[in-house]
């Protein structure tokens, strides 16, 4: 909502919002703390953190966002694919994720983003295929342990399709860990773009990035509390808010919890 | 049972086989099977857990691919149908599941449980919401499920009413043959009686032939016209259920029939208790399957192999010694 709010503003402004007050610095002022002016103070370099927190939501969450929902659709598909399948089908897809999984993801990130060059969409990408071997392995576990269920045999049993089978019958059953994995998922990825930023190969300065606000403010941390604070908060905020959010979808969608 | 009018021929089952790939060698899960069906007949089928029962009603259906034989339903092989083709049959030939707990979709709800089946056929169109609910109240009512019950999920019944979704789910498409895989096993015994008078009502209502799967010997006499006795993946003896139990001539059916307790206190009962382990269906050995466990085998009975003979009318029994044995 606010990373498209700002988008908005930038729009109709023209990034006159964004030049003067989000990435503009004024030195006088650095690290002044919060007052009624500046609701949440002022950085190392000047610039207003409640507006680079807003215009950072851009960056963080939806960055976040769409790189797990790209890696969830994906690795889910190859999950769903190799458990349901199984046998050789199952061990390529398989071994292949396992491929993936031996490399942390955060050097995985980095070595995509070192070979792609960094820039908004191949942090994306990064964060994408280094997220999908977790997903392909939640969904596979999740749909094996439903394709052996005497329903599954019923819905044979009345000739229904595999593609049918599929999307009605198991991805139903199977969707409760695999949002409580991608809500995860989001909080994860948001540190990994935080550290990607960190790195240098992330979100490239003056953009508002919230985890390279927090490691850049680290210097500071004994002059001027509220810069590594509160974009910390932010951060802590949002992943317990996408935790809950994960874990009230889950119980919605569930029937069985419903009354 | 009293003498039935012959009536026609539905299902035929010729040499079935279904073995299973394991790493220590080829389970025989059901080996070399074959028996008839008449339309509107009950055919009890009775056996201890992994004796193939379950494998044989899932290999007829192909459910589970059958490794060689003839299943003929209405004069043709249906193992030699191609998909569109096994999709159409699929309407005639159906199942009810023993476990009524983990044979619904948790997440749909009765009506969309009976639906499903019409959907994928073309019976009727998504879009014909009045047809459809119409129909669902049919089998609702047909299967004596309050229609109150309509939108809710199977969490929130009990097992006889999940079960009645089930045998609902299965008639929904009008099947002429429907494989009953100990439907009534996991319900408590009030409830058994129950299910088991719907079936017979619906089956003399519908006309439907029944292969009803089973370890449970008192209920398999409730329903069964003709009972087969399942030993290790074979057809040890078959024949009408009076005469079964009257007459049981393999020593295997013996066994069985002595562990029937009797409601009378004073009843001294002669269990035949089976001595040794269930021979491994893994690359059996050659010879009656049984006959080390048999009180009365000698030791030609692990040399020869046994089929089906017919002993008196109606009766077929796999031993060569049943005549000895008698007394």
């Amino acid at each position: 909502m606010i990373s498209i709010t700002t988008t908005i503003i930038d729009v109709v402004t023209d990034n006159r919002v964004y030049d003067t007050y989000v990435i503009s610095q004024n030195l006088v002022m650095r690290l002044k703390g919060p007052s009624a002016e500046h609701i949440f103070g002022l950085d190392e370099f000047g610039r207003d953190i409640f507006l680079r927190m807003l215009w950072g939501t851009r960056y963080s969450l939806f960055l976040g966002a769409i790189g797990i929902l790209a890696s969830t659709i994906v690795g889910g598909t190859l999950g769903a694919i190799a458990g349901f399948y199984g046998n050789a089908i199952d061990n390529i897809v398989m071994r292949f994720m396992d491929i993936l999984l031996a490399i942390p993801s955060i050097l995985l990130a980095i070595a995509i983003v070192a070979a792609l060059g960094p820039g908004l969409v191949n942090i994306l990408i990064a964060i994408a295929i280094s997220y999908i071997p977790t997903f392909a392995r939640v969904v596979r576990a999740k749909v094996m342990s439903i394709k052996d269920q005497e329903f599954i045999e019923a819905a044979r049993a009345v000739g229904a399709s595999d593609a049918r089978i599929i999307f009605k019958y198991i991805i139903p059953n199977s969707l409760a860990p695999i949002i409580v994995q991608a809500t995860l998922g989001v909080a994860g990825a948001i540190l990994s773009i935080a550290g990607l930023s960190f790195l240098g190969l992330g979100i490239q300065p003056p953009m508002p990035e919230w985890g390279a606000m927090l490691s850049n403010a680290r210097t500071y941390i004994r002059d001027a509390w509220h810069i590594t604070v509160i974009p910390g908060l932010g951060i802590m905020l949002t992943i317990l808010s996408l935790n809950l959010v994960g874990d009230g979808l889950r119980d919605a969608l569930d029937p069985r919890l419903k009354n | 049972m009293e003498e039935k009018v012959k009536r026609t021929e539905l299902l035929q089952v010729k040499n079935l086989k279904k073995y299973f790939k394991t790493p220590k060698g080829m389970l025989h899960a059901v080996d070399d099977v074959s028996f008839s069906l008449h339309e509107g007949e009950t055919l009890g089928v009775v056996g201890e857990s992994g004796c193939g029962k379950s494998t044989m009603g899932r290999a007829i259906l192909r459910l589970h691919e059958p490794t060689s034989g003839e299943v003929i339903f209405k004069g043709e092989n249906i193992l030699k149908f191609d998909k569109k083709r096994m999709k159409k049959l699929r309407e005639e030939m159906q199942i009810i599941f023993q476990d009524p707990y983990a044979s619904l979709n948790p997440r749909m709800t009765v009506s969309e449980t009976i639906i499903d089946p019409l959907i994928i056929q073309g019976k009727y169109k998504k879009s014909d919401k009045e047809g459809l609910q119409k129909k669902v109240r049919e089998i609702m009512d047909l299967v004596g499920l309050s229609q109150k019950l309509i939108n809710t999920y199977p969490h929130e019944l009990d097992g006889g009413r999940r079960q009645r979704i089930g045998i609902g789910r299965a008639l929904a498409l009008n099947p002429k043959f429907i494989v009953c895989d100990e439907p009534v096993s996991a319900l408590d015994v009030s409830i058994q009686a129950q299910v088991l008078n719907l079936m017979q009502d619906l089956q003399e209502e519908l006309g439907l032939t029944y292969m009803f799967i089973t370890h449970d010997l008192s209920v398999v006499r409730h329903i069964s016209d003709n009972i087969a006795v399942m030993y290790l993946g074979q057809i040890v003896e078959k024949a009408p259920a009076k005469l079964l139990f009257k007459n049981p001539l393999h020593p295997y059916t013996h066994a069985l029939l002595s562990a029937i307790p009797v409601p009378d206190p004073d009843y001294k009962m002669k269990r035949i208790l089976l001595q040794g382990e269930l021979t491994s269906p893994i690359n059996p050995a050659p010879g009656c399957r049984f006959a080390k466990r048999c009180i009365h085998a000698t030791p030609e009975c692990s040399q020869q192999e046994y089929s089906l003979k017919e002993v008196e009318p109606g009766h077929f029994v796999a031993c060569s010694r049943f005549n000895e044995i008698k007394n």
